[in-house]
Order: C-alpha cells, then structure tokens, then sequence
C-alpha cells in the first residue's frame, strides 16, 4: 500500500502530434458548415424517410441493406429531437427550422472525419513509417468525393470508418506480443466492427470475409507451430471473429424489430402472422378472431406469394369471356381471380359437402382438419369455387378456376377440396387462422389451387390469374393459402349474409411470433424482394468508376449556380490507380524471382510487402469485383471504400520503392523527393480547385463552372440567365 | 506477419532437393515422386521437412518391395486390372446398347439433333447456337449406318418406321458407354487404386441418368466423351512429365489437344474442360519454373510447356476457325423459312478443315488458313446462283443475316450485299436502311406503336431491330422538305441538316429533351408528325467520321453521325433490350456525350434510288479475325439470348445435384412409352455426401500434417491422393457447375451431366480411403473385414437400386408411379419426380 501511495504522483504521455493535427483538420474539412445547404442533399431523401418512420416506429423493409445504418442515422436524429414529421419527397426541398439539420448531419461526418486518423494509425500497423503514414491521411483528407460523402445523411463513411476499424484493431491484435491478454481486446473490437460493417451495408461482408481470410492464414501457421498449445488461441478467434458477429448481426435486427412495433406501409409484403404481430393494421383486424376454422366459417383467403404484390382469393359477378383474345374458349363460368386489396367479394365460407345448408358454424363449431374434403362457397353471389379440366385464360397449361355456374353444358361441377395443410408439423392438425398454410388440392383431378401471378386482361378487371395446377409441375410459395379474415358464420339466408360479410369483424385474442421467426422472414424478405430495375440518370457501371467517368449532381441551389457534387480529387484518382498497377507489376515481379531463387527483399520485407497487398489490393479486390456481377443500379459513390484500400496503399508502395528499390544516390532521392512534394502539391490544389463543388460554396459562374468539367461526360448545371 | 509464406519458400526449395534426387534414382517409378513433390502444406520447420522425407525414402523402399501391395492392389499386378476392365467395358456396353432402339419413335432433342445430322448428309444450310463439330459426327454415323436423311424429325413423337435411325443413336451410345472406362482408367491414374477406380465406374455404370442420356441422338454423350477422353490425356500426359519429347509424350499432348477442340467444337460447355486443362498446365508451368535444377535458358521443357500454354490459350482461336468453316452457313437464313440445296457445304470438306485444326494445335496455322481460304472461294463458286429479293422476305421472319454487320454480309452469298449493285452516294430522296455499327447492333427501326405511359412523351416508338424488316426502311429528305424536283437527285454531304421520315408510318425521326426509356442519361428518340411535316425537332446534321465539309456520303463504306440539331445529342444505341412493350427489340437513344463508339456510329446500308444509276459496289472486306469476332458474338447473343418462357418450368441449378427434378424424354400419359432422364437417386445421393466429406476428410489430413503429426507412409500416399487427385476433380466439378449459377439463359438438368461425372469420380476417391481408413478405428483383421463389407454394400446398394430404377431408362407403360398399379410403385420418392 505504501507503495502505491508513493508521491509524486506522474503521468506520462506520449502525443504523436501529427496524428492529432491530421485529426483536427480531418474534423474541420468535414464538420465546418456542416448545415449548409439547408434542404434535403440527394440520397438523404432516401434514407430521410426511414428516419422518420423510425422516429415514428413504424414498420419498415429496406432491401437495400439491414438496419443498423439506418438506426444509426435515425440516433442522430433522435439526438436532436426530430418528430419524425417531416415529408422527404424531392431533392432540394428546405428542411423547416423545427428540423435540427446538423444532428442529422453529425454522425456520418464524425465517422468520415475519424477515418483520416484511422488511415494513419493502420499505416503503422501494417509496419509502414509515420511519413507514409502522414501520406495516407493527407490522400484521404484531401479526397473531395469522401468528404461530399462523409458530410450528408448518407451510409458510406460510416462504412468506410467501421472497415478500417477493423482492420485496425485486428492488426493491432495480431502485431502485439502473444503474452498479453489484453491483446484479445483489439480482437473482440474488431469482430464488432466487422459486424457493425455488414451491419450497415451488405458490402461490408466482402471485407470481413478478406479479414476472415487474412485471420485464417495467420491461425493456420499458429497451428503449424509446435511450440503453442493453440486450442484456446483457436477458440478466442473463432469466438470473437465468428460468433460474436453473427450475434450481433441478429441482435442489430432484435433491435430493429423491438424500435418498429408499429404497422405501416410496408406490412403488405409480409406474412398474416407477422403482420398480426404489429400494432394496428391487420392485429387490429384480426384481433379476437377465432382461432380454429370450422365448417360454415367465413374466411378470407391470402396467397402466400408475396410475388408480384400480396392478395386475397377473390371472386365476382363477371364470367370468363366465351372467346379468349386468340380465339381460345373458356367455360364462360364466373372469374375466380386474386385482388391485392380487402373487399367484400374475397370473403369465401367454408362448407361441408354433405351438409345441405351448412352455411353456419355448429355447436360446438367443428374444425376442419388436414386431409378433409371442404367446398367453397362465395360469400357475395354463392358459388362454389370450381374447377375443371379447362384451359386457364393466361397460362393454357394449367386448368381454370371458376366460380360455378350450371349452364346445362354437360359440364358437371367438381367442386371438392381437399385441405392440405403443409405446416402441420410445426402448427397442429387443425386449419387456424393466420397460423396454417393450406393448400387445395382439387378432389377430381389433384391439381392445387395456385396463383399464377399473370394479371388478366381489362375484362379480367387486371386483377390476378387464379389457376388450379398438376401438384407436381407447381412448387414454392404460389401454392399456399392462409385465412387471415375469420368469422364464425351465423346466418343462411344470403341477404342476412350479405349484411354480415359487410360488417367488420371483432372478437378479441392476441398473437405472439418468435424473435426468431420474425428474423427469418424479414431477412428472408430483404434478400428476395427485388427492387425494380431502372437506370438512373447519375448512375454509372462499375468500370467507369476507375476512370471517374461520371459524377453526380448532388444539390443544387434553388435560384443560384451553388451546387454540390460527387467529384472525386483527379490527382489523387490517378495516384491510386497508378499504384494499384504498380503493385501488382511489383508483385509478379518478385513472385517469379522468387521461385527462381532469387531472393530479392529479406523475408522480413516480403511479409511486410505482401501483407500490404492482402489488405490493400485484396481489400480493393473485394470491394470492386462483386459489382462487376451486380445488376443493381450502381453509383460512383459505391466505389469509395476500394478507393480507401488504394490511398492506404500508395503511400506504403512508394515507400517501399523509395527503401528498397531506389538506389542510394542522392540525386535519385532528391528526384523521388521532388516528385511526391509536386504530386502532393497538385493533391492540395485540385482539391482546392474542386472545393466550390465539395462544399456548395462560394457559387461560381457558369464560365467557371465551364472550366471545371475536366471531363465530356461530367454533367455540370448551369443557369440560363 | 505471413510467416507461413517464408517457409514454403524454404519447404519447396527443400523438396525440390529431393524430388530431384528421387527423380535421378528411379526416373520411372512416378508415384514416388508425385509423392515427394508434396503441397506446401507439408512442412514448416527444418527437422520436420527431414523427417517428411525421411518418409517418403521409407515409403520408396516399400512400395517397390511390393509390401503396401496388399492396401492397395498395385499396378504390378496385372491380371486383376484386365479383369476389372474387361468387366467395366463388358457391363458399360452391355448397359448402353441394351434397347437401343426403344422407343422407335423421336424422343426430346432427337428432333433437333437429327435433324441437323439430315442436314448434313442433304447438304442443306442452316442455323443453330451449337458449333457444329457434334452434328456432324451424327450426320456421318447416319451416313455410315444407311440412314439417307430423308426423315423429316418433325416432332418428338413422331415414328421411325422404316428408317434406319439405330446408327446415329448407337453412335451415341458408343460414345457414352466409353464414359465408364475413361473414368476408371483416370482414377487409376490419380489415385493407384482399383477399388477407387471400379467404384466409380460402376456409379457411372448403373447410373440411371447417364444411361438414358447416352442412348439418344443428342449432343451430350458426344460432348461428354471429349470431356473425359481429354481429361485421360492431360492426367496421362501429366505421368509423362519427366520423360519430355519421348513418343507417348507427344502423343498425350497431342491427344489432349484434339479433345479438348472436339469437346469445344460440340458445345460452348467445352470451354470449361479447356480452362481444367489450362489451369493445370499453369499449375506445372509454376511447379517447373521453382525447380532450380532446370535452367530456364536451356530448359526445352519449360519453353514447350510454355508453348502448350499458349496453344491451350489459343486453342479458343483455333476453335472458332474450325467453326467458322464448319458453322458458316449458319449466318444464313434459318432452314425452318428457306433451304436452298444448291449452295451446300461438303462434309468431307467440313471433315478437313477440323483434320486441320487439329494439326493447327501444334502448329500448322498458315496452312489451315490456307484451306480455310480455299474452302470458302469453293463454296463462293458454288452457289453463285442466288434469288436475293426471296431472302428478304424469308428474313423478315426467321433469325438470320441482320445480326451482321453489313461488311460480314457482304461475304455471304446469298446475301443481297453481296456483289451489291446499288448508287454510290447516298442523295435526297432516297429510301434506305441505317444500320448501328456496333458488334450484332440492329437497323434503326420503327412501328405503329407508342412508347407506354410513363415513358418520356407518348410518340411513336423507334428503337434498333437486327432483323430485315420494311419497317426499316427511311426516307432521307432535305429540312425545308421538298424533295419533288425533277432531274437528278442533289447527293448527301458532310456537315448537311436532313430528316429522316420513316417509310411506313411517314413519322420523322425525333428526339427531345426526356428522359430515354433505359438510358436515362440520354434523350428519348422518337418518330414525331404526320406525312413528314413535324417541328424543328426533326432535323439531325450528318457527319461522316472523319470527313471535311463537302464530302459525300459513300454507302456501306462511309461510318456516319447523326447530330441532333436542337439538343446536339448523337443517334445512339445502347444495346439494352427494351421490355415487353418494345417488343423485346433494342432501345435507341440520343446521346449528350459525342464521344466517337460504334454505338454511335451508323452505315447506310441499302439505298433505293431510282434516279440514280446502280453501280456495283465493293464492300470493305472485314478482316478475318474480325469475321471470327463477329461470328462469335452473335452466337453466344444467341445462347444467352434463350430465356425462359413465362410458363414454363424453369430447371434451377441447385436443383441438380440434389437431383430434384428429372426431363421427360418421351411419353406423359399412362398409355404412352414413358423414358425420364434422371438419375439414380442412390449414386447421385451418395456423390452429394461424398462431396461434404470430401472436404471433411481434406481439411482434416492438412490440419494433421500442418500440425507436424508423424503419420505412417500409407497415410500420407492417402492424403497426397485425396488433395491431388481429388483437388483436380473437386476442380474439375466447381469448373462444370458453378458457372451455371451466372447464366441467365434458360438451363435444363441434362447441363449437369459434365459435372456428374467429375462428382463420380471424386466419390470413387473419398469412399475408397474412407473405407481405406477403416483402420484407425479397428485392428487390423477387423478393418479389413469391415473395408470389404462397405465396398460389398456399396455394390449391392447401388445394384439394387439400379434393378429398382432401370425402367426410367429402358422405358416404362403402365399407370404413373403414384396411382395404384404402377410397377413404379413407391418409387417416387421426392414428390417433384415425374414418372
């Protein structure tokens, strides 16, 4: 004790100054006017609308990328008090002032602004001097494209930031002495960040799947060395690099599902049950609704297709035209057909066949089971739900659905269904509402009730194509039908019916689903629903990007030449790419030396060099390609994160030429000097060049705007006067 | 950091010692040596690099004592491998060939397939997306058996009668029976033993699938036996290493070129064997290039391997000179509008120019490029007799020579551009067709219909259409529009304002400032106004590439712009395919961007005037890579171009190794003679879980050996087995399947089958050292008890599932496997089964 009491009492530290100075500009040029154009700046309408509905806790499904990001963003805003009452419907519109524009602003700058020190620390870590180190924070600092990026309500930098951070922290793991526990520290931060990347954008998966590559290659000459005991060593990797992540992954979506309780636009695309499970929408509906269908029980029934839109069974009083358009009959019986929207025709009853009347529910009502044989009777005009071996009007190879009609054509009615319920296992015997998925197998000539997806024609009312298909030609969701409306039934006469279809339903039961099945279904969603595909007008493929082929316009003043665009820094562009050829030249290089025994760089510098090029090139790799076989609608700004990978490694490469392959002579040094003092120069002064358009200010002229499309196909808007 | 890399490098200049010590002892004794040039995985410190060798020294002695002879039965004993042999070929025959002539009517594909084999033997032209090397083979098995093409093949289904179809579908079977054999002489080759190699014979033998593929006239046991016989040549070749220049070496490298072009001149599928091939000639150019013993300068060997490297690279090339000479004809007309039996390609001439290139791939280009020449003047003589204003109409509804560019056309008679006779330059008043000089680009086109709702204004649609159509046709007027002089027409010049009406519906070409439908960087184009009077909209400025003021237009000859004159955009085509409201054709937009491409680039192609005098004209010859380019393009546009039809059934990739769903081959009714290609459900079940633990078994023998535990010289032969053969195999699976994934055109289980027999092989592997490794779970007596009871099992297994299944192949009447009767009964095992 005494010793620990021991005066004077000294702290001691260590402050690389340039670390700190690079830090505060990276602040400044990103944070500085942070307000300015004080209207919604391109995709943040995209994201704006997601913050508002977060604010407001609503349901949500955003394909583009799982919810972290948005929750993110949606912090800020939460942060500086938003009400979420605000419409992001055009680019351009003025935020109100109620709208704290800064804190909306603030999150993504901060992690642009942080990336600038990160390059620096990571640059050290891959074992580089601190002037590389300087070099690559500049490139980054100086870069117009991350900074327009960084400083609006947008995803990337924080991308950026959460990538570099871990590579970071799993360098920082691997460089420490193998003694300290404390090291293990670095390694769970860096299994968050990684999962906080994927987190954020899908994207993220290509790096953490490289850092998971680079973390496999070094555990496995940890195995090969005989020296260690590497079970544990193996488990804390896999631990803090696999499952920590992919708990987090789930628990970012427990998050998601526990902010967003309430029902909203989105809930369409998503199963009764989940629906069931928000606030309002179909809970209110379904909410005391009884839970086990019985024989005479009204009920609506919903494709569980969510392909190409959601809708019910439907029926109503118009028959098949007698003469298709290419001159095909039909039955002239009445349309059976899907309808994406509730309406009193989609109510249907279920009947027993023996029964004669058996429109009610009996006491005690007696529920249908898997395997009975049912008839649907239409609750509007009561008829049967039908179906013959008659072509269907828009996919000639399965047969046709109708509602009965008894036209004396020798056309007997085969009206029996058999209930198959193909989730039995997990739900029960017993048809419920909302929880069983039933099929219909038509009695006479086993084909299931299916829905094609085709819409019809105008006669058809360009509602959906119900059709009755072979079992073993159709497969997947279009077969499925769930109840999702439930009554009991309690009059026969159709007019007492009529009024009773007509009134809404409640009874009151409540409806719980699993975290878990909740899960499943939204990603399962996020993944397959697809977005349609459209070009738009700054949108650019993938290999323009290395040339910056394009820009996009992000903003422009209302009345003024003022405008924000995502322009790149030309210099620093080349620069990257340069290196990347050079690199990769310098690699093929070496590596056929190699293997002819010439051992050019000691193997501690060989490490060195070709641990750069699994981070950087390979990071750049990962980061590019996967686009080449997208078919989304791709933008510039989805190529900043390679193009981060490639300032990291500028920098490094030149410092390797400059230690390893320059000769010593002054002259040469001084050269390689005054060339990377003119290369940064000119960094400083297209960055400069192009801050007008980084920033939105000052408005320049339409001459000089002139003078700043360096390139044909950059589009720069002026104003007629 | 990266640690492991540094001592590889030392492992490998390690082993390259030995290896060359192994090599001076006993040059021909192949498996030491493959043992010894063990993969990086081996070793990382110095006394454990001695003590792999030390093993491997061990391992000489004893496998040349014939000790380990009773774990593997070695190639020493010869009498069991002629056995065996004799026994695969004998059951793989006897398999194919039994019913062959069942059903005697035309089942699936036979329709195609046969009848562009008639085609062959009629000599008639015609078109398809295959190259042509498979279709021959058909046609001259037919020839050869007495068939005389004269069976039309109309539809599946149709009877035979007496027309003598068992040549071609023997043929075929032949070929497919040699399936078996080349897998079992390959797994003898990789892996030494005859347990792995008969097992994976016989999964190809009793294979449902394989048999009933290889008994029809379809191009898939053509292509699958030069998949096979090319990946024997190149594993037997790669025994020949250390023997360069002997006779057997050039032989299997010879053999291995020729395959690989038979198996790419029968279907594009060929492409990925030849990449197999390429990666593993890369794979020993990289294990030559670290053998320091080697000089490079002095080092024939390394300079060979490097030319087949590059013929490997160029056999692609050679491939497509041999289709050009064997697929020419198909650039014209499609046979289902016109056939013209006079202008008819000799087989025998096809035949030479594929002995040629064959011969090219080891050097003879400039004579192969000399017969080619020589081939196509032949055929220019022949068929000089040519009715062009029929093509015209023919065209108008078959695919057909307006996927070329106007210069390729030019080359083909038969073609109205070829010895074209029209005016020279291009004048006011004159009709003519505009076409995009993009590779495969259309001619500018219009039609009745408007551009939906939501799309830009709604005018009259324009867009590009690569077939020859009036609604082509244009009328190029001046801008103050009177084009009624008399005398003789005033001609086109550089830099001059016209507007092009549309002959049909007499709209003009338009563009404004919307959005185009696809492109929406570009303007919308459109037809505007009515009999030719519109706006200021209308007018476009011509620009000949590259002319000065005052330059005429010449036609075909001259690349042209169209400047739009209000918004300065240029005519453009973007190649994207509109959706169904264009008709599927190709958009056309005009573009702000005035960058020079071909897509922006046009030709005058025909041009009527009558007041002009025609003059035949020489059309710039393209030149001959060029040709080959062209020719290419079109055709993969057309393979890729077969896109699922709405309704119908769309076959999954990952459906097929599962084996999920099959192809009804013939017959669908009860009454019917009912052949379903699927697999056995046995073999292809136990090939998926072999493939899981395939990789089990890998990732466990490299921990083991990463981690330095001394293993006994018989597990190392076995995992040197499992990571070098298998590899090649696992390789050869990925290379046949996953590329599937990619493809957007339709796909049908039968694109498995390449596949299928790589995942055979690679069962015959795992399960022969699963088995194998029966030992470390019991002693000896016992393990080997229980090794013969699972090969027993297996065996039987898969006997007893193929007498189960046999009717799929060999054809099956009677109720279907569900209904009550059915001598299928309770056979439909997965519900997506259709039999």
């Amino acid at each position: 004790i005494s010793a620990m009491l021991q005066l004077p009492l000294v702290v001691t530290a260590q402050v690389d100054l340039v670390l700190v100075l690079v830090s505060l500009l990276a602040l400044w040029t990103r944070l500085s006017r942070l307000s300015y154009p004080n209207a919604v700046v391109f995709d943040e309408v995209y994201y704006g609308q997601f913050v508002s509905l977060y604010m407001k806790r609503v349901f949500f499904i955003d394909d583009s990328g799982p919810p972290l990001g948005h929750m993110i963003l949606a912090l800020g805003a939460y942060l500086g008090g938003f009400d979420g009452n605000f419409v992001w419907n055009r680019i351009g519109a003025e935020y109100p002032s109620s709208v704290s524009v800064w804190s909306l602003r603030v999150l993504p700058a901060l992690c642009g602004a942080l990336c600038v020190p990160l390059v620096y620390l990571l640059t050290l870590e891959l074992r580089f001097s601190h002037l590389s180190a300087l070099g690559a924070a500049v490139l980054l600092l100086l870069e117009n494209s991350l900074i327009v990026q960084s400083r609006f309500m947008l995803l990337e930098s924080v991308l950026i930031f959460l990538v570099l951070l871990a590579f970071f922290s799993y360098l920082r793991f691997h460089n420490a002495p193998t003694s300290s526990w404390f090291r293990y520290v670095w390694l769970l931060l860096s299994g968050i960040s990684c999962a906080a990347a994927v987190g954020v954008k899908y994207m993220g998966l290509f790096s953490y799947l490289l850092l998971l590559g680079v973390a496999f290659l070094h555990t496995w000459n940890l195995i090969g060395d005989q020296s260690l005991n590497v079970c544990v060593q193996c488990v804390c990797r896999v631990v803090c690099l696999l499952v920590v992540p992919v708990l987090l992954y789930v628990f970012w979506f427990y998050l998601h599902l526990s902010l967003l309780n309430r029902s909203g636009p989105h809930d369409q695309l998503m199963s009764s049950a989940f629906q069931a499970s928000l606030q309002g929408g179909l809970s209110r509906i379904t909410q005391g609704q009884p839970l086990e269908v019985a024989y005479g029980s009204q009920v609506t029934l919903r494709s569980s297709a969510s392909q190409p839109i959601p809708c019910w069974l439907h029926s109503h009083k118009a028959n098949y035209p007698v003469r298709y358009e290419n001159g095909r009959g039909s039955s002239h019986q009445q349309q059976v057909t899907c309808y994406p929207f509730k309406d009193v025709n989609n109510w249907w009853i279920i009947k027993h066949p023996g029964h004669d009347g058996g429109h009610m529910v009996d006491t005690p009502p007696r529920p249908v089971r898997h395997g009975d044989v049912i008839q649907l009777v239409h609750g509007m005009t009561s008829r049967f739900l039908n179906s013959h071996d008659v072509a269907a009007p828009m996919s000639p190879h399965a047969q046709e659905v109708s509602g009965y009609v008894d036209f004396n054509v020798s056309m007997p009615a085969q009206n029996l269904w058999k209930v198959d319920i193909s989730n039995r296992e997990a739900e029960s015997e017993v048809w419920k509402t909302i929880l069983s998925e039933v099929r219909l197998v038509h009695v006479n000539t086993s084909a299931v009730l299916k829905l094609s997806g085709v819409s019809l024609p105008d006669w058809g009312f360009r509602q959906l194509e119900v059709v009755a298909e072979k079992l073993f030609k159709a497969h997947g969701s279009s077969l499925g039908w769930n109840v999702e409306e439930h009554r009991y039934g309690t009059s026969q006469e159709p007019k007492e019916r009529e009024a009773e279809l007509h009134s809404p339903t409640h009874i009151d039961v409540d409806r719980k689903i699993s975290f878990w099945a909740k899960f499943l279904e939204l990603q399962w969603k996020m993944l397959a629903v697809k977005q349609e595909e459209s070009e738009h007008k700054y949108s650019s493929a993938p290999l323009e990007w290395i040339t910056m082929e394009t820009n996009i316009a992000y903003w422009l003043h209302a009345t003024t030449n003022a405008q924000i665009h995502l322009i790149g820094n030309p210099v620093s562009w080349g620069v990257a790419n340069l290196s990347l050829l050079a690199y990769q030249l310098l690699a093929a290089v070496y590596m056929l030396r190699r293997r002819r025994g010439f051992k050019d760089l000691p193997d501690a510098v060989w490490d060195q060099f070709v641990c750069l090029g699994c981070v950087c090139v390979g990071g750049w790799v990962v980061n590019f390609v996967p686009f080449l076989l997208m078919e989304k609608t791709l933008f510039l700004y989805h190529y900043l994160p390679a193009l981060c990978y490639l300032y990291l490694l500028s920098p490094a490469l030149l410092e390797h030429t400059h230690t390893h392959l320059l000769s010593s002579s002054v002259t040469h040094r001084c050269a390689l000097c005054v060339c990377v003092s003119a290369v940064l120069l000119s960094v400083f002064v297209s960055y400069r060049t192009f801050c007008p358009l980084t920033y939105g200010s000052p408005e320049l002229s339409a001459n000089q705007l002139r003078g700043l499309r360096w390139r044909d196909t950059w589009d720069i808007l002026y104003r007629r006067r | 950091m990266f640690s492991f890399l540094m001592a590889k490098e030392e492992c490998i200049s390690q082993r390259n010692k030995t290896e060359h010590s192994s090599i001076l002892r006993n040059r021909k004794n192949i498996p030491t040596s493959l043992k010894t040039s063990q993969a990086p995985f081996t070793s990382v410190s110095k006394d454990k690099i001695s003590q792999t060798a030390g093993h491997s020294s061990e391992d000489d002695n004893q496998s040349s004592n014939g000790s380990s002879a009773q774990l593997f039965t070695r190639r020493h004993g010869e009498s069991p491998v002629k056995v065996l042999l004799l026994l695969v070929v004998g059951l793989s025959f006897s398999t194919r060939l039994y019913k062959i002539t069942e059903p005697p009517h035309v089942c699936w594909d036979e329709t195609h397939f046969g009848k562009m084999g008639s085609y062959y033997i009629n000599r008639t032209f015609f078109f398809d997306v295959h190259p042509p090397l498979g279709k021959m083979l058909i046609g001259l098995a037919g020839y050869m058996t007495g068939y005389d093409g004269t069976f039309p093949f109309i539809k599946p289904g149709d009877k035979y009668e007496q027309h003598n179809y068992w040549g071609m579908r023997g043929f075929c079977a032949v070929l497919g029976s040699f399936l078996p054999i080349f897998a079992y002489l390959i797994l003898l080759e990789l892996s030494q033993s005859h347990t792995a190699a008969f097992i994976s014979a016989i999964l190809l033998i009793f294979d449902t699938g394989c048999i009933t593929i290889s008994q029809y006239i379809l191009l898939d046991p053509i292509l699958m036996f030069f998949i096979m016989a090319a990946v024997l040549s190149m594993v037997k070749f790669n025994q020949q290493r250390y023997r360069p220049f002997t006779a057997s070496w050039w032989f299997w490298l010879v053999l291995t070129g020729v395959n690989l072009a038979g198996a790419f001149g029968v279907k594009f599928v060929g492409l990925f064997v030849i990449l197999l091939v390429g990666l593993n000639t890369i794979w020993d150019l990289w294990r030559l290039l670290g053998d320091l013993s080697l000089s490079l300068v002095n080092s024939r060997i390394f300079i060979i391997l490097l030319i087949v490297l590059m013929s490997d690279v160029r056999g692609s090339t050679i491939l497509l000179v041999f289709f050009l000479a064997g697929g020419r004809c198909k650039a014209l007309p499609g046979s289902s509008c016109w056939t013209h039996p006079a202008s008819t390609l000799p087989l025998r001439y096809n035949i030479c120019s594929a002995l040629c290139c064959f011969e090219q791939k080891v050097g003879m280009i400039v004579e192969c490029r000399v017969i080619i020449a020589n081939l196509i003047n032949y055929d220019m003589m022949m068929s000089h007799t040519l009715f062009e204003w029929s093509l015209l109409f023919c065209l108008a509804s078959g695919p057909g020579d307006g996927f070329f560019s106007s210069a390729f056309q030019s080359r083909l008679m038969g073609n109205n551009l070829y010895n074209a006779s029209m005016p020279e330059y291009l004048a006011y008043g004159s009709t003519i067709t505009v076409k995009n000089l993009r590779i495969a680009g259309g001619y500018l086109h219009s039609h009745w219909h408007l551009y939906p709702e939501g799309v830009g204004s709604r005018q009259q649609q324009v867009t590009a259409y690569s077939h020859k159509d009036y609604n082509n046709l244009w009328l190029v007027h001046r801008q103050d529009d009177n084009n009624s002089q008399s005398g003789s027409p005033d001609l086109v010049r550089h830099g001059d304002i016209i507007r092009l009406e549309h002959k049909e519906t007499t709209r003009n070409l338009h563009s404004h400032l919307h959005e185009a439908p696809l492109t929406k960087k570009h303007f919308q184009v459109t037809g505007y106004g009515i009999n030719g009077t519109g706006d200021t909209n209308d007018l476009w400025q011509l620009e000949v590439c590259g002319g000065r003021k005052g330059d005429l237009v010449k036609v075909l000859r001259s690349k042209v712009r169209f400047l739009h004159r209000a918004t300065g955009c240029v005519l453009y085509s973007s190649g994207k395919t509109l959706p169904k409201w264009g008709w599927e054709q190709v958009e056309v937009t005009c573009s702000p961007y005035l960058k020079e491409t071909p897509s922006s680039q046009w030709n005058i192609e025909d041009h009527i005037n009558p007041k002009l005098p025609n003059i035949s004209l020489s059309v710039l010859k393209p030149h001959f890579l060029e040709i080959l380019l062209e020719s290419h393009i079109v055709m993969i546009r057309g393979n890729s171009g077969l896109k699922p039809k709405d309704n119908e059934m769309n076959s999954k990739p990952w459906h097929w190794p599962i084996n999920y769903q099959g192809l009804r081959f013939s017959g669908v009714n009860e009454t019917e003679y009912r052949v379903y290609l699927l697999g056995n459900p046995v073999v292809w079940w136990l090939n998926l879980a072999s493939l899981g633990l395939y990789l089990i078994m890998v990732a466990v023998a490299s921990i083991t050996i990463q981690r330095g535990f001394s293993l006994g010289p018989k597990r190392i032969e076995q995992s040197q087995v499992l990571m070098r053969g298998g590899g090649l195999l696992l390789l050869g699976w990925l290379l046949h399947y996953a590329p599937f994934y990619t493809m957007g055109r339709v796909l049908y289980y039968h694109h498995y089958f390449p596949a299928m027999l790589f995942s055979s092989m690679l069962t015959g592997i795992t399960v022969d050292i699963l088995l194998n490794s029966a030992d470390l779970l019991l002693q000896p007596p016992y393990s080997d008890w229980m090794q013969r009871v699972g090969q027993m099992v297996l065996l039987l297994s898969v006997l007893y599932s193929f007498y189960l299944f046999h009717p799929l192949s060999y054809g099956m009447t009677g109720p279907l496997a569900h209904e009550p009767g059915s001598t299928m009964a309770g056979l439909k095992w997965m519900d997506s089964w259709e039999f």
